[in-house]
């Protein structure tokens, strides 16, 4: 069974305690969430969350087949074999001293990032990316010393048209 | 119209088709109790105890088809329905629970009889509702009562601040419902449905299983058929059981830890699997890598989740039972499978699996069981604790009345059967209801004996009295060296204990007794105990020892394949 990143993207209800119906449910199911991020969707009263976990594909199966099953989530869809685009944002606060302030600004560039705010021994940088590129950064900057960081996890969708129609029930 | 808050609830219920609410009341739902007197049409009995509440909704709910609903004071009130809802989440029971709660305003201060009941429930219930505005109150409980009883049904749970409960608006019954993340499939896809049929055509050695789900959805006559159709041998599941009369020449009872032998030795020896409305449970397939290992699988269940969980599914078919099976029906061609009969029926020869009773001068569990089965004729509807006299009421009672087997299957909830036997009877009036208990069990909800009492309920109770908590002592004989920890049980006299509640009793201690015992509880006109004490150390076989495939049997000794 191999065990790998999913990254499943559900239409939800804006309705109190949405989060935690969904945290409750991985939790419930044994499942690890590596990361969820949920904001407001194109439609009002309806949030998207993303939602990133590891697991074998039946094991994902399952858990979006019993988040499908909350009465407040609209539509729900496993986007890891699509061809998407994921993003996550970073706030880094790195040490720096006179001496080296030019070459961490050197690799912000390089990465294009932005230093957001400056004091007289930390840089706050903040960062665009994917995981790795995130990741990359972060390793890179690790050796002037961090003082703080603060991710948001993944957000995803995906390209072009693959991401399944919207559909308004009635009974 | 302008109506406070708890007068809308009851409109709602009466809209709902509600008549009878089982409950037990307190501070933050006196206003609705208030209200209840102007509602003579709903019926609200006062329990015992609020497990006693949920769990006699809970059978109602298993005999009438329709939801059982429940009502209860916020906090402690409300968290004495945890167990109750648990059970109903697990089997599939359609529910509705009311909860007060405080008031908007004290929400989230710890204040007294607070407890965050729709936090705490949320693993439990299929939905839960704080209602934080008057004007969504009505829309909430259409909502509650669709979403409990459509699909796969299943308890939802609404809390109800007090003061909403007092507040007044104009009382408007939404007509529909309208959830776009809620759509339950109950037409099965019609490729699937063929592709089953040819599977079913093909198969040489097949199985049907039926489990909860032919019961809830009604589909006594088309599973019938289909097994008829194509001479399928019928494997029931323990919440199956009463889904497929046992007399007939198909039955081959249930499967699983406590199944029998044949029916055991047919699933694994199977070629095609059709399971239907059941969810692969481990007490009913064993250890999965040895689960009917040469079958392919077609699963009809209602929650496409349950598709693919525990097993590897062929042809999956995500719909109402009822629905799927007319539609199997009608692509199938009759078929026969005499070696394969032939074989079980061998099987059955060769392993009698324990459900002929051993003669023995004490009183055998089994030999109660089996006699209330013959002095009742079978017109009963039987409803058990959790243990041995559990699975002895499965294995020694021959069901073949639909839906007549109530019983605590997922969650195994002891004390589950004196308030569901309560309940049941309320759905059931002028009916024949058997309350078979454990002593054990027995004693985790006896209060509700009072609530018998004041509502003359005819309850016919059996306690199985073997001074243990047999099941697990059981358990500690076979795989811990016979170390009996925690598992003798000092019992209190029954006989005074019913007579404390004005309920006529006896005790049984000899073989000869046990069916005039019957017998007088039958005349009797109200409810009636007996408590018969049994073998104590009597043990339940076959047994499929913990962790093992189900054709790894252990037979009663001396009772080996010969
Ligand atoms: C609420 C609850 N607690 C504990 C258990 C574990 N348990 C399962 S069977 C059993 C023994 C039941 O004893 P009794 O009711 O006397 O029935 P018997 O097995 O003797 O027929 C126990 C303790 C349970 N199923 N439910």
């Amino acid at each position: 069974m191999a065990s790998n990143k999913h990254t499943i993207v559900a239409l939800v209800a804006d309705r109190p305690g949405v989060l935690n119906r969904m945290a409750s449910l991985f939790r419930r199911r044994g499942f690890n969430i590596d990361s969820i991020a949920v904001g407001h969707s194109e439609t009002p009263h309806l949030s998207r969350m993303t939602i990133v976990a590891e697991g074998s594909d039946t094991q994902v199966e399952q858990i979006r087949k019993q988040v499908e099953k909350i009465v407040d989530v609209i539509r729900v869809q496993d986007i890891s074999g699509l061809n998407i685009v994921s993003r996550e944002l970073a706030l880094i606060k790195v040490k720096s001293t006179p001496e080296t302030r030019s070459e961490i600004m050197q690799i912000v560039d390089i990465f294009r990032a932005k230093i957001v705010d400056v004091s007289a021994d930390s840089l706050m940088v903040e960062a665009t990316g994917d995981e790795e590129k995130v990741d990359s950064l972060y390793n890179l900057l690790k050796s002037f010393g961090i003082k703080e960081i603060s991710r948001t996890g993944r957000i995803a969708m995906a390209r072009g048209d693959q991401g399944g129609r919207r559909d308004e029930g009635d009974v | 119209m302008k109506l406070t808050g708890a007068q809308i609830l009851c409109e709602s219920l009466l809209k709902e088709g509600v008549d009878t609410i089982f409950g037990y009341p307190g501070g933050q739902v006196l206003p609705l109790y208030h209200t209840l007197t102007q509602y003579p049409k709903l019926r609200h009995i006062l329990v015992r105890h609020e497990q006693g509440a949920v769990h006699a909704a809970d059978a109602y709910a298993r005999v009438t088809g329709r939801i059982g609903v429940c009502l209860a004071t916020s906090g402690p009130g409300a968290t004495n329905l945890i167990t109750g809802l648990a059970n109903a989440y697990i089997d599939s029971v359609p529910m509705v629970a009311v909860t007060g709660q405080v008031p908007r305003a004290m929400i989230g201060r710890d204040a007294f009889q607070e407890a965050d009941i729709t936090g705490i429930t949320i693993p439990i219930t299929k939905h839960n509702y704080l209602v934080m505005d008057i004007g969504d109150l009505a829309r909430t409980v259409k909502e509650a009562f669709y979403i409990a009883g459509t699909g796969r049904p299943g308890p939802v749970l609404i809390d109800l601040p007090r003061d909403i409960q007092q507040e007044v608006t104009e009382f408007h019954y939404p007509a529909r419902v309208t959830l776009p993340g809620y759509k339950p499939t109950l037409a099965g896809n019609p490729l699937q449905i063929k592709k089953a049929a040819k599977l079913l055509a093909e198969a040489k050695k097949p199985v049907l299983i039926a489990g909860h789900g032919v019961r809830i959805s009604g589909a006594y006559l088309e599973l019938k058929h289909l097994a008829e159709a194509l001479q399928l041998p019928v494997i029931t599941t323990l919440l199956g059981i009463s889904a497929f009369p046992e007399s007939h020449e198909l039955s081959f009872g249930m499967m699983g830890m406590h199944g029998s032998a044949y029916a055991n030795m047919a699933v694994t020896g199977c070629d095609l699997i059709i399971a239907v409305g059941m969810r692969f449970d481990d007490r009913a397939t064993g250890k999965i890598a040895a689960f009917a290992p040469h079958a392919k699988v077609i699963h009809v269940d209602i929650d496409p989740a349950e598709i693919g969980k525990n097993v590897k599914v062929d042809v999956p078919i995500v719909g109402d039972v009822k629905a799927v099976l007319v539609e199997l029906n009608k692509e199938i061609a009759a078929k026969r499978h005499d070696d394969w009969l032939a074989q079980i029926r061998d099987w059955k020869q060769q392993f009698p699996s324990g459900f002929e009773i051993r003669e023995s001068s004490t009183i055998l569990p089994q030999y109660v069981i089996r006699k209330i089965w013959e002095t009742t004729k079978g017109d009963a509807t039987v409803v058990t604790g959790v243990g041995q006299h559990q699975m002895f009421a499965a294995q020694h009672f021959f069901y073949d009345k639909p839906n007549s087997f109530i019983t605590s299957g997922g969650l195994g909830t002891m004390g589950f059967e004196l308030p569901a036997a309560f309940g049941a009877q309320t759905g059931l009036p002028g009916q024949t209801v058997w309350c078979i208990a454990g002593d054990g069990s027995f004693q985790m909800t006896v209060q509700e004996l009072g609530t018998i009492r004041q509502e003359n309920a005819p309850v016919k109770i059996a306690i199985i009295n073997n001074g243990y908590l047999g099941m697990v002592r059981q358990w500690q004989e076979l795989f811990y060296e016979r170390n009996y920890s925690a598992t003798p049980l000092w019992c209190p006299d029954f006989v005074g204990i019913s007579q404390a509640y004005s309920i006529p009793a006896e005790c049984v201690t000899q073989k000869t007794e046990v069916v005039p015992a019957i017998e007088r509880a039958m005349a009797a006109q109200g409810p009636y105990i007996i408590n018969f004490v049994v073998e104590p150390e009597e043990n339940v076989y076959p047994m499929v020892p913990p962790g093992a495939g189900i054709d790894q049997i252990l037979h009663e000794p001396g009772k080996e394949a010969s």
